[in-house]
């Protein structure tokens, strides 16, 4: 969904980290949110963070936000603190929120305006500005329209438009894809990667979709607080080896029973089909299915995806409502 | 981005808070019904009560006309009252529908917060207590000329007041249902009791201690001594303009700084 811009290369190594997260663990009463987790972002990169409902993606995003402290940790963005300095990282950051911070009351060249004075624009410069963000979004025939009155995709432009006013040099987005169809999505991650290349903006993406985690030029898999893999989606998905095979059954626990005796195997059964993972997956595979064709009636080989680089990690799927 | 863009800094109060303030009229002159609901409630009381109270309810036994002349600022705040609380309400709905957290992701000043929502909402209750005192002498009420510049920074200074108490409560709620309550139990008993309806003077001795610890008392006080100053110094047990000034100020004063503390505070896990 999310197209990959194999143009942007990373700064080099010696280039500070545009996100530090270190040790970072946050409580809500007795519940672990964040159990120490770690994360660094380069400059220009753009980042991915994949997990789950609930597996403190939101509250990761909420620090970094600096609208919510944590229990213990170091957070660095741009290497300011974000809990001594909140006032400084704010200029350096902009914010796509879940849900629009949008006035649906208002045009949207007066939500840009509104934006400006916010950040301490105003007069001719703020008007320019103005002008050229709508310019650049697209957005010139729409800008005398209330913010209610626009579709999804739209109010997305206006809202990433207002985000950019101040030209932050980190944005976090936080589910940016929630409620827009697939063109609109295709036309954000157009603009998020058009925007890059020109401006070297760094960007975390939180979200629980795996195309757009695959877009990105690094992805963090969280899972109940921590970072459980970060790396490149290549990597990531080479670590599973070459291909993922599934088996279908009408007794999968069956076969997963026999395959683990006669194979000395440790398929894992996922969602009533059993799964091999690693270079021989593939012969493994042809040996089960002649020892046991009653317990198989399908073989499926695949290329991992970041979804099976989850459930080799955790154990259990991604979004588990939609599996 | 094509032309160089300032580098952002801090950006102070001013620009943030006329921001907000500017946003509050911006959004009240697009919401026609908030302005009518804000008016016809006064308009109606001072309406039916004025005239149906006038012949019973004498307050120091006066005439009807007196009666008109004791409610009339009482009106006034009342519009003051019910700006208030659309704002606040609408604090609440900026929580809910994100625009709050644009403003708290920007390097905004708390003071800019507080200032551009507070002054925001005052100036649209003075705004609307303004086209009511217009129409004071289709009435038969006519407002002293010299003393009303100060009318005008006391009804200022009450919607501020009253503002200010409506940012406190909303700033700590997340549904407009809850802020129904604080309305019920403190906006409108801070107004029943400020003696817009009935007297201090009149009241039990345990309501007259209740009556003259409520700072909307003296808010209303300094009104009627500005407003109408001779009908004013007829009415029993009103307390001196120097006073009620200073109790109302300090009081706007307080409310203020408390809903700067609650902005500033940290905001829980």
């Amino acid at each position: 969904m999310a197209p990959r811009n194999k143009k942007t290369t990373t700064l080099p190594q010696a280039a500070p980290p545009m996100i530090r997260v270190e040790g970072l663990a946050h409580s809500y009463g007795t519940r672990k949110a964040l159990d120490g987790l770690n994360l660094s972002v380069a400059p220009g990169q753009a980042f991915a963070l994949l997990g789950p409902n609930g597996s403190g993606k939101s509250t990761l995003f909420r620090i970094l936000s600096t609208v919510q402290g944590f229990t213990s940790g170091l957070v660095e963005v741009d290497g300011l603190a974000v809990q001594t300095q909140p006032a400084a990282v704010r200029t350096r950051l902009g914010v796509v929120f879940q849900y629009p911070s949008l006035d649906g009351k208002l045009t949207a060249r007066e939500n840009l305006r509104f934006q400006g004075y916010l950040y301490g624009f105003r007069g001719t410069a703020l008007t320019q500005r103005v002008s050229e963000l709508l310019h650049r979004f697209k957005l010139e025939s729409h800008a005398e329209e209330r913010v209610d009155a626009l579709s999804g995709g739209m109010r997305r432009r206006v809202e990433l438009a207002k985000t950019l006013l101040h030209s932050p040099r980190l944005l976090l987005l936080d589910e940016p894809s929630t409620g827009l169809d697939p063109a609109a999505r295709r036309d954000l991650w157009t603009l998020l990667n058009a925007l890059r290349k020109d401006t070297g903006l760094t960007l975390l993406v939180a979200t629980h979709l795996m195309d757009e985690a695959a877009g990105c030029d690094r992805v963090g898999l969280m899972d109940q607080g921590r970072m459980v893999a970060q790396g490149t989606p290549d990597d990531l998905c080479r670590e599973l080896g070459g291909e993922v095979v599934s088996l279908d059954s009408p007794h999968p626990e069956e076969l997963a029973r026999v395959v683990k005796a006669s194979l000395k195997l440790k398929p894992k059964v996922v969602n009533g089909t059993l799964r091999l993972e690693g270079k021989t997956s593939l012969a493994q595979a042809a040996r089960i299915m002649d020892r046991h064709p009653e317990l198989v009636t399908r073989v499926t080989l695949a290329r991992p995806t970041l979804e099976d680089v989850f459930l080799a990690r955790t154990g259990h799927r991604l979004n588990q409502e939609e599996a | 981005m094509t032309t160089p863009s300032p580098k952002p800094v801090s950006a102070g109060v001013f620009w943030p808070a006329y921001s907000l303030f500017l946003r509050e009229w911006v959004r009240f002159l697009r919401q026609r019904n908030r302005m009518i609901g804000a008016m016809a409630t006064p308009l109606l009381f001072l309406v039916f009560f004025g005239s149906g109270f006038g012949s019973s309810v004498r307050p120091g036994g006066q005439d009807s006309m007196a009666y008109t002349h004791f409610f009339f600022p009482g009106v006034l705040l009342m519009v003051v009252l019910f700006t208030a609380v659309f704002s606040s309400i609408s604090i609440i709905e900026d929580r809910n529908q994100g625009f709050l957290q644009g403003v708290l992701v920007a390097p905004v000043s708390r003071w800019a917060i507080v200032l551009g929502k507070v002054l925001g909402s005052a100036s649209l209750g003075l705004f609307q207590g303004l086209l009511l005192l217009l129409l004071a002498p289709l009435m038969g009420l006519w407002p002293d000329v010299a003393s009303l510049p100060l009318a005008i920074l006391v009804l200022f200074l009450c919607a501020t007041l009253l503002s200010g108490i409506g940012f406190f409560f909303a700033w700590q709620m997340d549904s407009v249902q809850g802020f129904h309550a604080v309305m019920n139990l403190v906006l409108m008993p801070l107004w029943l009791l400020s003696g817009a309806i009935f007297p201090v003077s009149g009241a039990s001795g345990w309501m007259q201690v209740v009556m003259k610890s409520n700072p909307l008392s003296y808010g209303l006080s300094a009104l009627r001594a500005t407003l109408f100053p001779e009908q004013a110094a007829a009415a029993l047990g009103e307390s001196s303009l120097e006073i009620s000034l200073i109790v109302l100020s300090a009081t706007t004063l307080v409310v203020m700084l408390a809903a700067l503390v609650l902005v500033n505070r940290p905001l829980k896990g």
